[in-house]
């Protein structure tokens, strides 16, 4: 399975512990990788994963130390107790890093081009400044930025974010360094670029034999770019083997946890996502099954996930409850010239569609797809610049805000941010109640209480919660309060927007299957904004693709993921990525 | 849910040294002036001209003006004057700026631009401006010092009420709100009020501080309260012309001005540590 | 970048304009008739009218108001109604020395600032960060008229270096300008240069947790290296927008000082101008205070583009 262990190894790490003063974040860490190998390692937030990447640099933060030890080819010593100025010419020349975030990640008052030549200068890996600046332009077209000239003399905020990814790369491979490390490096990234950047960061890597070690939360991606993973829980490993085995025969309990969870493809009897408590009943996926090419199987399994949910007939001639005519939405920007004309974005061009009642409608779209600006005037919460929506008989266009008081007792809103949407000084009982102070409800305290309770109840968290305030709950747990308050005055709409997009995947699936639930037992009609095409492929069964205030693709969940017609949908469909999808290709 | 951590209770952090010194700095002004009120061992203003200048002792704990005046029962009365003026400018700037800043946070458009202009035209009037102009028309008072310094406070509140402002409408929990069509004030009590009451409270110590230079450098100027109300600008003003025998006649009112702003800078940046939610989280 | 620096510009003339606004109506219509305070309560109805008819304040407020108002711009500040004198050579000397305290002040207390601020950061776990970050929290909490007075009794009437007070054009005799500007420099510059310390730390500090620097660090470049190449500019921000607020603090605190130094700047004119009540004196100089901090302010605005590229692309 692994190399000989007689070939000198690129970098070994023996039980590394790293730990604050008063707690333990990673400990018995232990790490072998021959050159040019490529190992995963996989990790829930808080699981210590970075903080093993950032020892590794020798990077801790103040106030975390390490001890064990970490041998780098080349290096003698143990690199735990290496001094800074030691660790200054091993970082940048034999390994480097690339971070998560892109747009912070580099300087942003200094042009790309001297960033990336910055490392070669520093390690005086090439004669000159000016051989750095060629170099640099060269690096730049290595990794495929259109126009490498124009984009060495661009600032960071000039380029788009995979552009900067890219540029990041770049500066990494610069002094072709024995080993990369990247820290979550497509997180914050499009599907369809996120796909552009790991084959280009898998092509690299192996053109120059780097070693690379690969951190991340999304096993798909591992599955895409390793040979190897390490799965890490509460700062241990708690497996390690080749990525076909882990996946395909996981042993430790936590790894088939997550494997259920993060398996969109696979559901239980009822139609229901694995979670980390039912992954005992979870097949892992078995390698070179199902056939990459034989995309109808995975629409059968999809179908039958969809077979066990009640459809609510739709009667021929019923008036739909959401009906969007020819919207646009314009929003002016500050002119950047004296004379030039005040220049506009175009967040909504002449989108239309329809959404039946009891209908589970996705909307599928990337960043500036427009689906955010949809969102907020399917609310009420903007107004479009012309064009017709109909929420629940209720017309949005030109409504005043004591009109769109009834729209809005129709329909409720999930929001993406676990954090962001519960107000931090406010109790979960005035939260969750808060729908019902709109003006024209009128429901008194007592009443109030017993929706409330009732409310806890459906979305599976204990009455006390009622009386404690959001921070003490965990990200899944406050997505549920979110559920709770949207759901409390009775909508007939639920409108989600990104719900499960800043969850960890063991939770991701409850929240999913609750959202399910909850759809069911209430008779909801809801729509499904995201940038996660397996999410939506899971829970809805019609779909819009959108792509710059467009709607590209409409139509059933199967004939746009079997069946896409438009490029653009191709592109999103095939630049997605499943775990069984990956593992099949491999 | 097994699976599902309830994050443990909110680890409060313990009160910074900052945030103690200050609190203490502030106290022992508070009880000084409240002191004053029941009693000083001298009356303030009353001359002994056969006792003036004279060093420390057990009878003047501080020593004695040019005029014999009990300079300890001054720097006593003195505090009580630094506080009243604080309070009012502060209350003022308060009572002004805040919802103004609130407003312009919320109304964005022209309410913003006409506020914020407004706060811009101010921030070119320092207090002591406003106070030195105070004084050219009507004549130096407390009550002049007090307005001055006031109004010269009202963009400072104005700002952090606005950024405050701005940073929780930006949220998704006042999106949510809107869209269960909760009226704007509504909004404005329930979510923007509690979120940045932190931020004001902060911004409150803060222009105390300033407003207690400011008072120190007006009565040093005589610009502020009148003699022969004691008041420690003016002390400390008068012993100018002692400096090279008496300097401790200088020291005194001084290190009283140093104590009450240090006290109130020290308290506003410990109660930032406390209610800055970048610096509370999880890192 | 055009578009940014016209709308500061007009923002620039209309706040000024209706701080004149402002002023006049403050200074002009509220204390009642000039002629009156001029010549005291018994004055003669003939000569308080030959007296409005001279000052002109016999025309409509209006008048009165663009009178002094676009004379402004000019230099020309009209003439006093009390010592019957004209204001603008007085005010165009004073402003001088006031300028050249306020901008030695700055610069003295920036050099203070950076280097002790950038050292508060670098070592806030360390000792002597923590000692550096304690003295500034201190030098804030003093008064600069209490810094100049105890730099008179330490360094004039102790130790005798230096004249306590006083002032020589730097034209006339620069020995004896430069003994007598060190003490009133020093007294605004060391409260000056502790409040900035101050902000120097917390932008660096802020900097310091920023991911590029962690980026610079992870391309072999050492702490302080990464710091100076990629960090100083970008802590000069929010470091420049305070610079400018304190500038303007310093515009005013040399009101103060000029006081307890005597030095004939404009704010021993403000001041003296105050006590005679002469108010078209004090309603021209304090314009003048507004106008250099509104410039300031503008000119602090055209910095911040040459600083940040994000800024000079439009929105």
């Amino acid at each position: 399975m692994d190399a000989p262990h007689n070939a000198p190894a690129l970098i070994e790490v023996k039980n590394l512990s790293i730990s604050t003063k008063t707690r333990s974040l990673v400990s018995n860490f232990n790490l072998r990788m021959q050159p040019g190998d490529r190992v995963g390692l996989i990790g829930e937030s808080g699981s210590g994963k970075s903080m093993t990447a950032s020892a590794l640099m020798g990077l801790l933060p103040e106030g975390v130390s390490a001890t064990g030890s970490i041998h780098l080819a080349g290096h003698a010593g143990n690199l735990v107790d290496a001094s800074d100025k030691q660790w200054q010419k091993i970082r940048g020349k034999d390994m480097t890093m690339v971070f998560q975030e892109p747009l912070t990640a580099l300087n942003p008052l200094m042009k790309v081009g001297p960033q990336v030549a910055e490392i070669m200068t520093s390690h005086k890996s090439v004669p000159s400044k000016s051989a750095a600046r060629s170099k640099a332009v060269e690096m730049l077209e290595s990794v495929k930025l259109p126009d490498p000239q124009r984009a060495a003399r661009a600032y960071p905020h000039q380029l788009s974010g995979g552009q900067r990814q890219r540029a990041m790369l770049a500066m990494a491979l610069a002094n072709k360094p024995g080993l990369l490390l990247c820290d979550e490096p497509t997180t914050a990234l499009d599907v369809t670029v996120q796909r552009q950047v790991l084959d280009l960061i898998l092509e690299s890597v192996t053109e120059l034999g780097t070693g690379l070690l690969f951190i991340t939360h999304d096993l798909s991606v591992v599955a895409n770019v390793c040979d190897r993973v390490l799965v890490m829980n509460n700062g241990q490993v708690v497996e390690e083997g080749s990525t076909v085995e882990v996946f395909t025969n996981p042993q430790h309990p936590y790894t088939r946890g997550l494997l259920a969870a993060s398996d969109l493809n696979a559901t239980d009897e009822k139609g229901r996502l694995f979670t980390v408590a039912s992954a005992a009943a979870y097949v892992p996926p078995t390698e070179n099954e199902p056939e990459p090419e034989d995309l109808a199987q995975l629409a059968a399994v999809s179908a039958e996930a969809t077979a066990g949910r009640p459809v609510l007939p739709l009667p021929a001639g019923d008036e739909p409850v959401i009906s969007v005519e020819d919207l646009h939405r314009r929003y002016p920007v500050a002119r950047s010239t004296l004379f030039g004309k005040p220049s506009e974005v175009h967040a909504l061009r002449g989108v239309s569609f329809e959404v039946a009642a009891g209908q589970r409608f996705g909307v599928v779209g990337e960043s500036g797809s427009g689906k955010s600006t949809l969102l907020r005037i399917l609310a009420g919460l903007d107004q479009p610049t012309s064009g017709s929506v109909k929420v629940a008989g209720n017309q949005i266009s030109g409504a005043k805000e004591r009109d769109l008081i009834q729209l809005r007792q129709q329909l409720q809103i999930v929001f993406q941010d676990p954090m962001g949407s519960l107000d931090p000084r406010m109790r979960v009982r005035d939260i969750i109640a808060e729908p019902l102070l709109a003006p024209g409800q009128k429901v008194d305290s007592a009443k109030q209480r017993k929706l409330v309770a009732e409310m806890l109840g459906a979305v599976g968290l204990p009455r006390d919660a009622a009386e404690r305030f959001p921070h003490q709950f965990s990200g899944g747990q406050r997505q549920r309060i979110s559920i709770a308050r949207a759901l409390i005055c009775e909508p007939r709409v639920l409108v989600a927007d990104e719900p499960v997009s800043a969850l960890d995947v063991s939770v991701r699936a409850q929240v999913l299957n609750l959202l399910s639930d909850l759809v069911d037992d209430y008779q909801l009609t809801l729509v499904f904004v995201s940038h996660d095409l397996g999410v939506v492929r899971h829970l809805c069964d019609n779909v819009v693709v959108m792509n710059n205030g467009q709607i590209v693709e409409s139509g059933s969940t199967e004939q746009i993921y079997d069946n896409p017609q438009h490029d653009y949908t191709r592109t999103l469909v095939n630049s997605s990525m499943s775990l069984r999808n990956e593992l099949s290709l491999r | 849910m097994a699976e599902e951590q309830v994050l443990s209770a909110k680890n409060r952090r313990k009160a910074s040294p900052t945030l103690i010194v200050g609190a203490i700095l502030v106290a022992a002004v508070v009880l000084a002036a409240l002191l004053s009120f029941i009693w000083t061992p001298y009356n303030p203003v009353q001359a002994f001209p056969a006792d003036r200048l004279q060093g420390s002792s057990a009878a003047h704990l501080m020593g004695t003006d040019r005029y014999g005046r009990d300079v300890f029962s001054g720097i006593l009365y003195g505090a009580r004057i630094t506080l009243l003026v604080g309070l009012v400018a502060v209350g003022i700037a308060l009572l002004i700026g805040t919802p103004l800043g609130i407003l312009a946070g919320m109304r964005r458009g022209i309410t913003e631009e006409v506020t914020m202009r407004g706060a811009d035209i101010l921030l070119a009037f320092p207090a002591l401006l406003v106070a030195i102009m105070f004084g050219a028309v009507f004549g130096a008072s407390t009550l002049t010092a007090m307005l001055a310094i006031g109004i010269g406070s009202i963009p400072g509140f104005a700002r952090v009420a606005r950024s405050g402002t701005l940073q929780v409408m930006s949220t998704e929990y006042i999106m949510a709100a809107r869209a269960s069509s909760q009226s704007s004030w509504r909004i404005a009590r329930r979510h923007v009020m509690p979120n940045i009451i932190g931020m004001v409270v902060v911004q409150c110590s803060v222009s105390f501080a300033i407003a207690v230079l400011a008072e120190a450098a007006l009565s040093f100027l005589g610009l502020g309260t009148p003699p022969p109300v004691p008041s420690w600008g003016r002390m400390l003003q008068e012993s100018q012309q002692f400096l090279g025998t008496y300097p401790m006649l200088a020291v005194w009112p001084g290190s009283a001005i140093a104590i009450a702003v240090l006290g109130f800078t020290l308290l506003g940046d410990g109660l930032r540590d406390r209610f800055d939610p970048k610096l509370n989280g999880e890192r | 970048m055009g578009i940014r620096l016209l709308i500061n510009l007009v923002r620039f003339v209309v706040t000024y304009v209706i701080a004149t606004v402002a002023v006049f109506l403050f200074m002009r219509a509220i204390p009642g008739d000039p002629a009156q305070i001029a010549l005291g309560v018994n004055a003669t109805p003939e000569l308080l009218a030959k007296t409005r008819a001279e000052f002109g304040t016999d025309r409509p407020l209006l008048v009165q108001y663009f009178d002094w108002a676009l004379g402004l711009p000019f230099g020309d500040f009209g003439t006093s109604y009390i010592t019957r004198q004209d204001i603008s050579p007085l005010i165009i000397d004073r402003v001088q020395v006031s300028l050249i305290l306020v901008i030695l002040a700055m610069i003295v207390a920036l050099a203070i600032a950076i280097p002790f601020g950038t050292y508060a950061a670098v070592k806030h776990r360390n000792p002597s960060g923590i000692v550096v970050s304690g003295i500034s929290q201190i030098g804030v909490a003093i008064p600069n008229f209490l810094a100049g007075i105890l730099l008179v009794v330490v360094f004039a009437v102790g130790l005798g270096w230096l004249p306590a007070n006083g002032w020589t054009p730097p034209g006339e005799d620069f020995a004896d300008f430069a003994s007598r500007v060190i003490l009133p420099v020093l007294a605004l510059a060391s409260v000056q240069g502790a409040i900035l310390t101050r902000y120097v730390r917390s932008a660096v500090m802020e900097v310091m947790s920023e991911d590029y620097l962690r980026t610079a660090r992870s391309k072999g470049l050492g702490k302080l290296e990464s710091l100076i190449k990629h960090g100083l500019r970008n802590a000069s921000i929010p470091v420049l927008t305070v610079t400018s607020v304190q500038l303007a603090a310093l515009i005013i605190g040399a009101v103060v000082i000029e006081r307890v130094f005597v030095i004939p700047g404009l704010g021993s004119m403000l001041l003296d101008a105050v006590g005679n009540r002469d108010l078209l004196t004090v309603q021209s100089v304090v314009m003048v205070l507004v106008a250099i901090t509104l410039i300031i302010n503008l000119m602090v605005d055209v910095l911040y583009t040459v600083l940040d590229p994000r800024i000079r692309k439009g929105a």
